[in-house]
């Protein structure tokens, strides 16, 4: 290994790169532990950056235009940085339905930003998503690892507070 | 004898099912049966019998799906993989979070069996990346199975060994479709890949794999403890077994049911769901998710069943109904599912990747009131050739196009009301 090679590999933590190996132990050939890999530095640092690609690369034997034709197909791979936390809205039919147009409209005023944006102090990042699979309590919405059911405009403020 | 094999344990708990509850209600029983005293064939006939079809949307014979997997001598050796399906997106859908999140060991137990059946050595759930409750439900579920020795090693003495695994996707509808599913476990593009092979002769790794739905899976301990006549019996149709039906919308009780097969449209809509919200008219619903055609009026008193629905041209689909009340505008809500559809395209095929960005486009703009004379026609032209199955590798065109189709079908007075008005009469009069 080259000085260069080592400290591309070095661009990850040594706990994202103990993660990783405890992956490529579980599939058939590295390369195949490429979404775990990006899921991975996405845990630990909050989205990919051109040098985590290329240092997940290295690591799985692979070329970063690889990893990178992966992680930009995955809409869940944020390969720029967000917000600490990710407001996603769901935009499919049954909370279409059920007036997520206007849910979308209120919290992007309430934050100053539009969708796919982050907001200045870099508190929320807001983003589109599809179907959440709470249709019976539409309009839905999900806040980093939160599923937030019967999401009315009106209750936006008091769920907003719980993310500092 | 019990009528709702998927969620009558739920009920009697109240809430999620946790192992012990799960084994009070006679839970790996069937497993146990399974693997000590049938053959892997006969575990694939009773599953034929009792006409267990897929709960995914595509209403393929399970066990029939099943028998195509080489085993004993035609086996060569290496992995054989069952997946269970848990990439629940299909845009008004919402069964199978529920029972994972709530009884999860079922679907375990299902695998389980589905595996022996196949004599598949690797069982895999590939899961939503959003359905982080249901992760938290499958990881406690797995380490108590495996606890227990229901699932790993030699389980229950019988030789067979079956190590299990969740995979979280990164995200995309594509995922669904069940190659594009193999392609994204394998950590590739979720794009679908040419069959022939089907997956049960190459699938993970160019290895057998079935991939089953959730709620498919969730039937099959039930099915192998009561048996095939049993299950066949609970249908109220043609078709066997129970369904989660669903309904979301402008109703007075939008949720989710356990019912025979063959339910009627409007029992379901008006006896569990309450009927429409006061103020409000029915005007269609999507019966089985955003890829399914329209159903109107008229169709009301159809079973839900897979031959039924798909004469009155529409499909099962997933059996949760999107339902479209009088204030929705047609034209907008079609912009609204084409906008869903064109974002989640693969990208391979010219007529998906550049088609259904056109259709969108042309929508926005009869919504805007920039239609013209002839707009509707030029929909129903590209539509057709969008669609039409062979015009691009799978599926996912044709089902964008469904929703689309038939609501120039059923509504076509609303897109010619947008080109005569030049502009949303419905929007213009809130």
């Amino acid at each position: 290994m080259t000085a260069a090679e080592h400290r591309t590999i070095a661009a990850l933590s040594p706990e994202e790169v103990a993660e990783i190996e405890a992956q490529l132990a579980q599939v058939p050939t590295p390369a195949s532990a490429t979404i775990e890999a990006l899921r991975i530095v996405q845990h630990h640092r909050g989205w990919v950056s051109d040098q985590s690609v290329a240092a997940i690369a290295r690591l799985l034997g692979t070329s970063p235009a690889a990893v990178d034709s992966v992680a930009t197909f995955y809409n869940l791979i944020f390969r720029e940085p967000v917000g600490r936390h990710v407001v996603m809205v769901c935009d499919s039919v049954s909370c279409y339905v059920m007036g997520c147009e206007k849910l979308t409209r209120t919290l992007a005023s309430k934050l100053g930003v539009k969708v796919g944006q982050t907001t200045d102090d870099g508190r929320f990042t807001l983003l589109p998503i599809v179907c959440l699979g709470a249709c019976d309590h539409a309009p839905a919405m999900m806040i980093d690892e939160d599923l937030i059911l019967d999401a009315e405009p009106e209750r936006l403020d008091e769920i907003l507070g719980r993310y500092a | 004898m019990i009528a709702r094999p998927l969620t009558e344990r739920i009920e009697a708990a109240g809430g999620p099912v946790d192992l012990a509850a799960y084994e009070r209600a006679g839970g790996y029983h069937a497993a146990r049966t399974a693997l000590t005293t049938m053959s892997p064939k006969e575990i694939q006939d009773v599953v034929k019998h009792a006409n267990l079809r897929g709960r995914g949307g595509a209403g393929f014979p399970t066990g029939l799906k099943w028998s195509f997997v080489p085993v004993g001598d035609a086996a060569t050796p290496g992995h054989k993989y069952l997946v269970c399906n848990a990439d629940e997106m299909e845009p008004g859908t919402f069964k199978d979070r529920y029972l994972m999140e709530h009884d999860p060991h079922l679907l375990i137990e299902g695998m389980l069996i589905g595996a022996y059946a196949i004599q598949a050595d690797r069982a895999v759930i590939f899961l939503r990346g959003e359905y982080h409750a249901s992760a938290r439900a499958l990881a406690r579920a797995i380490a108590d199975a495996q606890l227990r020795g229901y699932i790993g090693t030699n389980i229950f003495g019988s030789g067979f060994s079956a190590a299990f695994e969740v995979h979280r996707s990164g995200g995309r509808y594509l995922c669904g479709e069940e190659t594009a599913l193999l392609n994204a476990l394998e950590s590739r593009r979720a794009q679908p890949r040419t069959k022939p092979p089907f997956p049960p002769v190459s699938g993970a790794w160019g290895r057998p794999t079935v991939v089953n739905n959730v709620e498919t899976l969730c039937n099959v301990a039930a099915i192998v403890r009561h048996g095939a006549d049993w299950y066949r019996s609970l249908g109220r149709g043609e078709d066997a077994g129970t369904k989660l039906f669903g309904v979301s919308g402008r109703v007075k009780r939008p949720g989710l049911w356990e019912l025979p097969m063959g339910t009627p449209i409007r029992e379901i809509l008006e006896e569990h769901a309450g009927g429409m919200r006061d103020g409000y008219r029915l005007k269609g619903l999507l019966p089985g998710g955003a890829s399914t055609d329209f159903l109107v009026e008229q169709h009301l008193d159809l079973p839900m069943e897979y031959g039924t629905i798909q004469q009155a041209g529409s499909r099962l689909g997933t059996g949760t109904m999107t339902v479209i009340d009088d204030s929705v505008c047609i034209v907008d809500l079609s912009r609204n599912l084409q906008h869903f559809f064109a974002q989640e395209s693969c990208g391979f095929c010219t007529p998906c990747r550049e088609g259904l960005p056109w259709l969108e486009r042309l929508l926005v703009d009869l919504e805007a009131g920039h239609g013209q004379p002839g707009d509707i026609e030029l929909l129903e032209h590209n539509a057709k050739l969008i669609g039409a199955p062979g015009n691009t590798f799978c599926l996912h065109a044709t089902g964008a196009i469904e929703p689309l189709a038939s609501a120039l079908r059923y509504f076509r007075d609303e897109f010619e009301a947008h080109i005569s008005a030049r502009g949303c009469p419905q929007h213009a009069t809130h």
